[in-house]
């Protein structure tokens, strides 16, 4: 009975206890909110240093050294540069944008083809030879083992005499194919999440089975599409193997562009920091404003 | 296994008509014979038989799509209802299968030639010479070692992640700021990685983290000896992948029915037993399904070994895909490349059915 009187004894013990476990808990979480951040603090404020600020090895801006943006000058985004014509700044921005649609359009395609692979497979019986539903859905997870160079040279050869290696509809063929898995992964679950009693209804209120799905599973199903749009948002950005191997000019995406410079290291270390810096900070945007959504993606299937 | 969830039964009357079934035929093999005659006219082509003929393989690419549209098509046009129930699946799957089945079948074709980019002659089939020239490479037996390693040093991100989950489940305030912050470096794309910790933080002259070894007085060197370069690359990449794991263990522990934590605590279990005697073995599904996952990708690591180490020093680093990438760049030996990736493919799959096989049966064993 002692214990619930906080006042008394026995108690003070307990409160010691409790304030080590605190302080045992806050200190394990900040040494790692240091190790995830520091690297990024790292990248972008040597895009702001001069070669002596690197060599000294000066940390924290305005206190250590003063900014500058001889780094992001490198790749013509500055104050100073934004209203003239700049050959580095079109160089860095066909990159972005070469990610940015081959990295849209890619994880767009896997989630239309996957939520409606997903939505058949969770609500009707197939029979495709000998391979019923869970044959089927077995099929498409198993192209996740899949490793990107078994299909690499292939494509190379087959893209080749199709005309299609250095394009963008290239890699976005492969992309979609990579992240079409996890987005059939995550989707059956949120579609097995929706019970079948809503589709039913519709039925009967006179809807065939694409209406049912458009107009009222798909509204459902939204939050479950977007995260895994998002989540094969992130893969397709950051992904480099196919893009290192299947495109030279025209398509390269800003991780090719980013290997292409990572050679010359030790004089211009200001600048690969900032082309660094600019090929991270879009995904780093995404995370803060829409980590819900990636976290819920991720969730998805771990807790059956 | 015919009933997977919850499934949408529907009873429908479709009455077709003879000329409507015969137009579906019609088109899917209307649209075949058109492949097949353009694809055979190139082949023609190309080998010097007819005189005139396409550039590219493009149109038979059309061709190809024309064909795979009338199959859709013809899905509703000759069976209806049912028809409209394949339409779901049937997209992804010819989707699937044209972009795996046929390359794997080319792949396999290559993997059995003496086809280098740079000699003119095109591809020659060679019989087993990849075969035996793989049994006596070094070089492949020590990327496949590697990935043992590698994949062995899932194990420790798997505990760190665990922490790090039961840290975010646990009574905190700010919460959602550490959850974002332990998300971030999961964003961050491997080659940039590669970049802002391999070449740069690690550097050896001006790196963050040599100044720290320097004022305690060792002499910093991150890829010079074979065991510390490989630690280094398994950092790397574990500081990329931990949030993967750490997300799925945390969804799991949230999903943790609260009454039987409760009811551990309720009969005098301290921290350390209601964790191992409960949490732990109501975990183990989602532990699991995380560490395949995590082993999966894993298996494809590829993007720092490449950017950082390029496999050195002396191949200590390899993973069996940088080191195909590297036999592809530098010595364009497409057709031993592919067989390497092939072999390789076929112990993934060997090591992943053991795997999942092994799992199973130790799941269902109780604990």
């Amino acid at each position: 009975m002692n214990a619930i009187f906080k006042d008394h004894e026995a108690d003070s013990h307990e409160r010691t206890k409790w304030w080590a476990s605190r302080i045992a808990i806050y200190s394990a979480l900040l040494i790692w909110t240091v190790i995830c951040l520091f690297p990024i603090f790292w990248t972008i404020t040597t895009s702001f240093k001069l070669a002596p600020d690197v060599m000294k090895g000066n940390l924290i801006p305005w206190v250590d050294f003063t900014p500058r943006w001889k780094g992001w000058e490198s790749i013509g985004i500055s104050p100073r540069l934004i209203g003239e014509i700049s050959t580095v700044r079109e160089e860095f921005l066909k990159r972005f944008w070469n990610s940015t649609i081959v990295a849209l359009s890619a994880s767009a395609l896997a989630v239309v083809l996957g939520s409606l692979a997903a939505y058949g497979l969770s609500r009707f019986n197939y029979r495709f030879g000998f391979m019923r539903n869970s044959d089927i859905s077995f099929f498409f997870l198993s192209q996740m083992i899949l490793p990107p160079v078994v299909l690499a040279l292939p494509f190379l050869v087959l893209y080749k005499s199709l005309a299609l290696l250095d394009s963008r509809i290239g890699l976005i063929l492969l992309y979609t194919l990579m992240v079409l898995p996890i987005v059939i992964w995550i989707m059956r679950d949120q579609f097995q999440g929706i019970p079948v009693e809503l589709e039913e209804a519709a039925l009967v209120d006179g809807l065939g089975i694409w209406g049912a799905f458009l107009q009222i599973v798909l509204p459902i199903a939204l939050p479950g599409m977007v995260a895994a749009f998002i989540l094969s948002l992130v893969l397709c950005w950051n992904e480099y193997f196919f893009a290192a191997l299947l495109t030279a000019t025209n398509a390269t995406t800003l991780p090719v562009m980013v290997a292409s410079q990572t050679g010359s290291q030790g004089i211009n270390w200001w600048s690969m920091a900032a082309l660094s810096s600019a090929a991270i900070l879009p995904l780093v945007v995404v995370a803060i404003f829409l980590e819900k959504y990636i976290i819920k993606g991720m969730a998805a299937g771990a807790v059956k | 296994m015919s009933s997977e969830g919850d499934l949408l039964h529907t009873v429908t009357a479709d009455d077709i008509s003879d000329g409507r079934k015969r137009l579906g035929k019609a088109m899917v093999w209307g649209s075949a014979t058109l492949v097949a005659v353009l694809a055979l006219w190139q082949m023609a082509f190309e080998t010097g038989r007819v005189a005139a003929g396409f550039d590219t393989w493009r149109p038979i690419l059309y061709a190809y799509i024309l064909w795979a549209i009338a199959l859709c098509a013809a899905q509703v046009i000759v069976n209806g209802e049912k028809g409209k129930r394949t339409l779901f699946v049937l997209p992804a799957a010819l989707f699937v299968i044209s972009l795996v089945v046929f390359p794997l079948l080319f792949a396999l074709y290559i993997s059995f030639t003496d086809w280098n980019l740079a000699s003119p002659n095109g591809p020659q089939p060679n019989g087993w010479d990849n075969m035996r020239e793989m049994w006596n490479d070094g070089f492949y037996w020590n990327a496949l070692k590697n990935m043992m390693y590698y994949v062995l040093a899932v194990s420790v991100e798997y505990v760190i992640a665990f922490g790090l989950a039961l840290l975010l489940n646990a009574q905190i305030r700010a919460r959602k700021f550490f959850r974002v912050v332990f998300l971030l470096p999961l964003m961050l794309s491997p080659v940039a990685v590669s970049w802002m910790i391999g070449k740069s933080m690690l550097e050896v002259r001006f790196g963050p983290i040599s100044r720290v070894i320097r004022e305690f007085g060792g002499e910093p060197s991150f890829f010079g000896t074979p065991e510390i370069a490989r630690f280094m690359i398994m950092a790397m990449d574990a500081w990329t992948f931990i949030p993967f794991m750490m997300i799925m263990l945390l969804a799991g522990l949230q999903a943790l029915p609260k009454e039987i934590l409760e009811a551990s605590r309720v009969d005098g279990a301290s921290g350390w037993q209601s964790f191992k005697e409960v949490i732990f073995p109501l975990m183990l599904p989602v532990s699991v399904t995380a560490v395949v996952i995590r082993i999966i990708f894993k298996l494809k690591l590829a993007d720092i070994i490449i950017n950082v180490t390029s496999g050195g020093p002396g191949g200590a680093t390899d993973s069996v895909t940088s080191f195909i990438f590297r036999e592809y760049r530098d010595r364009s030996n497409v057709g031993y490349g592919t067989l390497l990736a092939m072999v390789y493919l076929v112990l993934i799959v060997i090591f992943i059915t053991l795997l999942l096989k092994l799992v199973s049966r130790w799941m269902e064993r109780p604990a």
